[in-house]
Formats: structure tokens, C-alpha cells, sequence
């Protein structure tokens, strides 16, 4: 007796998913954009600070590098609040997670981008009479930026699909959606064939507008 | 002391670790002048040039333009580095033109020469703009204000990286080895360029390989070697004070081919 596949459930029910997909298109680009202020404001510090400094920054990223995300997430949704006073839901402690996740990956992205930047350039800032402050902003930044590009892509691809681990403490992204469906219908296979898609082309949809952005700030050097 | 000379250099010294680059270098150079450096490679000259506008630190001696001291602040005895605001506003003082041309990769030509424009000189776009446009076309790439640097060939990117320092009406040029990047059919272009300049009263101190436009264009050449200064020459007694310099004839002597 073979399975029959049947998308019936699903399409009954893919207010979930299409709710869910929007929810953890919201979680990745309100981490990313946090993470991505952490880790640039950390990398500029990094190359600029002394040994103190550089140990405790290098610590946090390889603390959150070695932990796997769902503990992280566990630690953060759990834990916390038995530690300090803080009282959250599940969605907020998960972007705050993902927030430091993010942030941890995204130094080493903007720091590697940071050092990549030619000598030159920099003496050229300084030998036109530009400040440090002009210098990064008008000369780094902008280098650094289209340097790290490709990596930026990965690792927004990379945040995004790791708005599934919400799913483990309740938040209705994507995949908590197909679960409940799961439960509530048993058509496991079809809902994952759908969730699949659905990351799939949104994951393309996202990496075919970033390589857009690629293609325009590429620069010879 | 008051010093009637625009770039003041006096027993300057510079080590890196324990090679000492710089040793008691002493030199100057007035306004409206073009002083050339020659020497043989690590005979210090890229050193001194990048000393003036504090590019590199010193360790002894003094560098003075228009009798204030660069890089540092005398509080009695005492010797302190400016601080980094401070040496902004000096090196907007000086304008350099480097070996690698150096220019912002991700700004056009305009953009690169508007940059300090704007940003240190405080000027309003447009104005930087007109400005920008002027010196492109004096140095002939009125044509190619709106590239990218990465769509010119290397002759045009060096005289982009000039017209980016004259623009800020400079003091002093500093000219780092401006044509040893460059394929040999592309350095007459950027020399020509820095012959106007002469022309026009710039005061210019650079380090060069091309002797011949050394001699042409300059006038006085300063022969540098193991960190010190050897020979301090018009351009018509290059020749003569080869004869009684057994470096300075050395190294002139593999130039032989193309000095004559």
C-alpha cells in the first residue's frame, strides 16, 4: 500500500506557512540589521584597540562561534531571565539571540574587510588632511563594504535560514508552521516539501538581490 | 629661528628597528622650487619624502614648513606627536602624489579630486566640482571626470592623483616615484604634467628614477645614499660632481643609457 500524496491539508492551512514565512523574513532582517550594527562597530574598534580590548571582543566570538545556535537560543530564552531580571517573549528573546549571533559572525566578515583595505588608500586619506574619523567613513567604510560583499551575502543566506531554530521555543516563523500543520494534519511529507520550496525560493529570491548589489559596487582594484 | 626656506629638513634621522634609514639629513627647499632626490634603491629617499608630511614618524632632528614643525609639538624640552586633527591640518598643508597613484578605487575621477575639496577645504559641491573639473582638464582627462578609476589606464589614473593634490592648493608637491608604475610609452604623458606645474611655480620636492627629466626639470638634485645626503648639485653639475663622488658616478652610470 503506497502513500498517496495530498496537498488538500496543507493548502487549508497555508496561512501558517505564508504567516510564518513572513515572520522569519522579519526576525532575519531585524537581526541582521542589529548583528550587523554589533559587528561593525566591534570590527572598527578591533583593529583600532589594544590587546584588553581585542581579547574581550575575540572571547565573544568565539564563545558564540563554538555554541550551537539552539543552545544559544535556549540559554538566552531560559536561562537569562533566571539570571537577571528580565522578563520577554519567545520572539524577542530569539532575536536577541539571533542579534548576537549574527554579530559574533559579522566581525570577523567586517574586520577581515577592514584589514583588506589597501595601505595606500589609507596613506592617500591622510596625505590629502582628512581626520581618522573622515578617513573611515569616506575612504574605509566604503572599501571595506564592497570587499565584504560576497561573505555578507553567505551569512545573510546563512541568518536566514537559521530563523528555523525559533521553531524550538514557539515563535510561528516557517517552520513552527509546518510543524503545527504536521501535527494537526499528519501530511508530513507534503509539508515539508512545501516548507522546503518555500525556503528554497526565498533563499534564491534573497541571494539573486544581493548578487544584484554585488554586480553594481563591484570595483577593480 | 626664523628660516627663509619653505620646507626646512634638518639632522633628520629615522630607523626602522635597528636599520637606520635616515642619518643627519639636512636639506631644504625654497618657494617656487623643484628638488629632486636620486639615489640608489634603500638609500632613504621614499623615507624622507614621507617624513614631510608625517606619513612616517622621525626619530631626531627637525622638519619644519613655514617655520612650524611637522608631526610634532615642542612643550619645553619635551618632543609630543600632534595630535591626529592636528596633523590633518598639516598635511592638508602638503599635497603627495604617490608611486601606486593610490586612488579611491570606489569614487570617480571628479569624486577623487573632490574629496579633500569637501571635506577639509569645507567647500560647497559645486564649487568642488568646478574646481575638480579645472584640474581635470589641466592635466588633460577633462573627459574622463565621470570614470572610475578601475577604467583608466595607469597614466591617467597617476595624473588624476596630481590634479587630487593641486586641487588643495598644496604649499609643497611631494612626488613619490611617480612614473615607476607606469609602462614606459605612458611616463612622458605624467611628466609633462609635472614640467607645467614647474612652469608654473609649484614648489615641488620629488624622488625620481628618470634622471633625464631630473636634470630637465629641477633645480637643484640632491643625491642621496645610505641614508644621508652625498650631493647637493645644479642639474648642468651633475656631471662634474661625478667626478669627484665615486657613488654618485656609480650610480649614474647605469642611468648612462638614457641620461645622455
Amino acid at each position: 500500500m503506497g502513500y498517496h500524496l495530498s496537498f488538500n491539508l496543507i493548502w487549508r492551512h497555508f496561512d501558517k506557512l505564508w504567516g510564518g514565512l513572513l515572520l522569519s523574513l522579519e526576525l532575519a532582517i531585524i537581526s541582521i540589521a542589529i548583528g550587523a550594527l554589533i559587528g561593525l562597530v566591534l570590527a572598527v574598534w578591533y583593529v583600532s584597540a589594544g590587546r584588553v580590548v581585542r581579547a574581550i571582543i575575540a572571547a565573544y566570538v568565539e564563545f558564540i562561534r563554538n555554541v550551537p545556535l539552539i543552545l544559544l537560543v535556549y540559554l538566552v530564552f531560559y536561562g537569562l531571565p533566571t539570571a537577571i531580571d528580565i522578563a520577554y517573549g519567545p520572539t524577542t528573546s530569539f532575536v536577541l539571540t539571533l542579534s548576537l549571533y549574527a554579530g559574533a559572525y559579522l566581525v570577523e566578515v567586517f574586520r577581515s574587510g577592514l584589514e583588506a583595505v589597501p595601505r595606500g588608500q589609507l596613506d592617500a586619506g591622510k596625505a590629502l588632511g582628512l581626520t581618522p574619523w573622515q578617513r573611515l567613513i569616506d575612504v574605509r567604510l566604503p572599501t571595506m563594504t564592497r570587499i565584504t560583499l560576497p561573505a555578507l551575502s553567505n551569512t545573510f543566506i546563512s541568518l536566514f535560514k537559521d530563523t528555523s531554530v525559533a521553531s524550538v521555543i514557539a515563535v510561528p516563523e516557517l517552520t513552527y508552521g509546518a510543524q503545527w500543520i504536521n501535527f494537526s494534519t499528519f501530511r508530513i511529507v507534503e509539508v515539508y516539501i512545501v516548507t522546503t520550496i518555500m525556503y528554497l525560493v526565498t533563499g534564491y529570491a534573497i541571494l539573486f538581490g544581493l548578487r544584484q548589489v554585488e554586480r553594481r559596487f563591484r570595483v577593480e582594484r | 629661528m626664523a628660516s627663509e626656506h619653505l620646507l626646512d629638513i634638518r639632522q633628520l634621522a629615522k630607523s626602522f628597528g635597528k636599520h637606520q634609514v635616515l642619518k643627519a639629513v639636512d636639506l631644504h627647499v625654497s618657494k617656487g622650487e623643484v628638488v629632486t632626490v636620486i639615489g640608489p634603491s634603500g638609500s632613504g629617499k621614499t623615507t624622507l619624502l614621507r617624513c614631510v608630511n608625517f606619513l612616517e614618524t622621525y626619530d631626531g632632528g627637525s622638519i619644519r614648513i613655514d617655520g612650524t614643525e611637522v608631526g610634532y609639538r615642542n612643550d619645553g624640552p619635551q618632543r609630543r606627536r600632534r595630535g591626529e586633527v592636528d596633523l590633518a591640518r598639516m598635511r592638508a598643508e602638503t599635497g603627495m602624489v604617490f608611486q601606486s597613484f593610490n586612488l579611491f578605487p570606489h569614487l570617480t575621477a571628479a569624486e577623487n579630486v573632490m574629496l579633500g575639496l569637501r571635506r577639509v577645504r569645507k567647500k560647497p559641491k559645486r564649487e568642488a566640482r568646478e574646481i575638480a573639473l579645472h584640474w581635470l582638464g589641466r592635466v588633460g582627462l577633462g573627459h574622463k571626470a565621470d570614470s572610475l578609476p578601475g577604467e583608466l589606464s595607469g597614466g591617467q589614473q597617476q595624473r588624476v592623483g596630481i590634479a587630487r593634490a593641486v586641487a588643495m592648493e598644496p604649499k609643497i608637491l611631494l612626488l613619490d616615484e611617480i612614473t615607476s608604475a607606469l609602462d614606459p610609452e605612458l611616463v612622458g604623458e605624467v611628466l609633462d604634467v609635472v614640467r607645467q606645474l614647474a612652469g608654473d611655480g609649484m614648489t615641488m620636492l620629488m624622488v625620481t628614477h628618470e634622471i633625464a627629466f631630473a636634470r630637465d626639470a629641477s633645480h637643484r638634485i640632491v643625491f642621496m645614499a645610505d641614508g644621508m645626503v652625498s650631493a647637493v648639485v645644479p642639474p648642468d653639475q651633475l656631471q662634474a660632481a661625478a667626478a669627484e663622488n665615486d657613488r654618485l658616478r656609480s650610480f649614474l652610470s647605469r642611468f648612462s643609457a638614457t641620461a645622455h
